[in-house]
């Protein structure tokens, strides 16, 4: 598939956020069961979620790009019965709109956080399985259709929200960035364990389409002389990235080195000095990894229409 | 319940790009709006279309066997591009099973193309809409078109008849008549969409001669040749009458 930057940003920027929020309410959780230091006043969690916002707003608004008509945008909640992208549709902003209530919540002193904020978490799963769900349905995408690309969403999402809130805790304080930098490394640790499962995975797929089950020719030797046309059409374009097999391994090391190993690295080195900007790198570099990792999931996965746009003339 | 759907006959298509130019016509001038296309006269040209007829080779030289291979939306009858879209703009109407765009509906958000493994749905690049093959259903059941026009522009352009036109749950039409009789096939059956459209397998159009076909048996010269002749020095009939 032709890898499309709006997509790339939507699903990455909204697995920050997503991230960042649960962190701030394992915070809020952990405090009341006295396992976390409590946080004083709400001007922690108010900053935290309008970051998270920030984040889902973000994303939100690169993935209209994505569509040929923004304006009739709304129009995608209707079909949620069948569509998991309907479904998200309609969960992003009900998510958003608890994210933003929770840090309301907070900023102005409500009780009822937690409640809201168990809201909130319901809401940023259903996000997660929506999202991954729009990739991992369709089936005879195959390198996508696999209850891995669900894990990996959430697990990815999880690992960069907690680096950056380590990094946001390191700087607002609260006592709790110790906490977020070790589940950031945990997190990042079992998303390269799940990626890499899916990697390997994807390798051993055996194309279930053939050129043979494609046009219904039972001949081991068949190759297109024309598809049609000359110049390109959308078939040519959407569903080829175009790059040569060295830059798929190299954005695939790419992502592998900087969105599991190095973030990790510099998570510890962080905690170890203490230090804020190894924080805020950990996390930069991590993001810079997962915009690359996103850019491989969409140009690895091969569509079985491929097969009849082979050859030009 | 109906399905119209069209039967493509690949033992005779010729490869010449009617049913595409006049798919093209039709469609480009209709209530829907024009199909665009970029650079039509120039390098790299684009457009959107209904309908490609491509080319495939089959086998190894000298023993080979060209291919060509229309392809347009195939009207399946579990169509993996309705239940994505979610907009409802694709959808499958239940009274003749075509599969549709609403074009005031649809978002352009590509997922439909991305879920139909044919690849025959293009956007429109100006229009920012998902197109594809209607069936011509503003042609075939538009009345005030003689009967025999109320076809898809595809079927109607055909030189050589390898388009056929009809309703694949009727046991009698043409369409289901060809596909029992000559071995009609769907295309990707392992995804389980059930195309509605169908193929016709290449054939060899072979006769077998048996050597009594070629000399009848009962000829009645030969019959006569087998009767015994009367010897040279025989009387005949002419000795008779030479009396
Ligand atoms: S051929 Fe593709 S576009 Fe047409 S009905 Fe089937 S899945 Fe949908
Ligand atoms: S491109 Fe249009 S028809 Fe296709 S899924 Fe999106 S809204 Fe539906």
């Amino acid at each position: 598939m032709h890898p499309a930057f709006s997509v790339i940003f939507l699903t990455t920027l909204i697995g920050v956020g997503q991230g960042l929020f649960l962190a701030l309410y394992v915070a809020e959780a952990g405090a009341l069961f006295e396992l976390l230091p409590a946080q004083e006043g709400g001007g922690f969690f108010a900053a935290g979620s309008a970051l998270a916002l920030g984040f889902l707003a973000v994303g939100l608004f690169a993935s209209f790009f994505h569509l040929g008509h923004p304006e009739r945008a709304w129009r995608s909640a209707a079909m949620w019965r069948t569509s998991w992208l309907s479904r998200e549709v309609i969960v992003l902003p009900g998510f958003m709109a608890a994210v933003f209530a929770y840090g309301l919540a907070h900023y102005l002193g409500f009780g009822g956080t937690l409640m809201l904020g168990g809201l909130g978490v319901l809401l940023c799963l259903g996000l997660f399985i929506c999202t991954g769900m729009i990739y991992a349905c369709l089936r005879f995408l195959q390198e996508w259709a696999t209850p891995l690309t669900v894990v990996n969403f959430i697990l990815l999402g999880c690992a960069s929200g907690f680096t950056f809130a380590a990094a946001f805790a390191a700087v607002a304080g609260g006592g709790v960035t110790l906490v977020f930098g070790e589940w950031a490394v945990v997190l990042a640790l079992a998303a390269m364990c799940t990626r890499v499962a899916a990697l390997v995975r994807n390798r051993r797929i055996k194309p279930k389409s053939s050129l043979q089950t494609a046009i219904g020719v039972k001949h081991p030797r068949i190759a297109q002389k024309a598809q049609g046309f000359m110049g390109g059409s959308f078939n040519t374009r959407e569903f080829f990235h175009g790059r040569q097999p060295s830059v798929l391994r190299l954005v695939k090391w790419t992502f592998l080195v900087l969105a599991f190993p190095v973030p990790v690295a510099l998570l510890l080195a962080a905690m170890a000095l203490n230090s804020q900007p190894f924080f805020m790198l950990a996390f930069a570099v991590q993001y810079c990894g997962l915009v690359a990792e996103r850019w491989f999931f969409f140009a690895q996965a091969n569509h079985p229409q491929n097969l009849y746009y082979q050859a030009i003339s | 319940m109906t399905q119209l759907a069209l039967v493509i006959d690949l033992n005779v298509c010729v490869g010449c790009h009617a049913c595409v130019t006049s798919c093209k016509e039709w469609n480009t001038s209709g209530a829907a709006g024009f199909m665009s296309d970029d650079n039509p006269y120039d390098r790299d040209p684009t457009g959107t279309f209904f309908n490609r007829v491509q080319t495939f080779e089959v086998g190894e030289y000298p023993d080979t066997q060209t291919v060509h291979f229309p392809k347009s939306c195939l009207h399946c009858e579990d169509p993996p591009c309705v239940p994505v879209c979610p907009t409802g703009a694709s959808y499958k109407r239940p009274e003749d099973g075509i599969v549709l765009v609403d074009y005031d509906k649809c978002i352009g958000c590509k997922y439909c193309a991305w879920a139909c493994p044919y690849g025959v749905r293009e956007i429109d690049e100006h229009q920012k809409v998902m197109k594809k093959c209607t069936l011509c259903v503003d042609r075939i059941y538009d009345e005030k078109l003689p009967q025999d026009e109320r076809k898809p522009a595809c079927v109607q352009a055909c030189p050589t008849n390898a388009r056929l036109y009809g309703d694949i749950h009727d046991p009698e039409s043409v369409v289901s008549k060809a596909i029992r009789d000559n071995g009609g096939y769907q295309l990707m059956p392992e995804w389980g969409t059930q195309p509605a459209n169908h193929y016709l397998p290449r054939r060899k159009t072979e006769m077998r001669i048996h050597k009594d076909e070629l000399e009848r048996a009962d000829n009645p010269l030969k019959i006569d040749g087998l009767l015994p002749k009367p010897g040279v020095k025989e009387p005949a009939l002419d000795d008779v009458t030479s009396w």
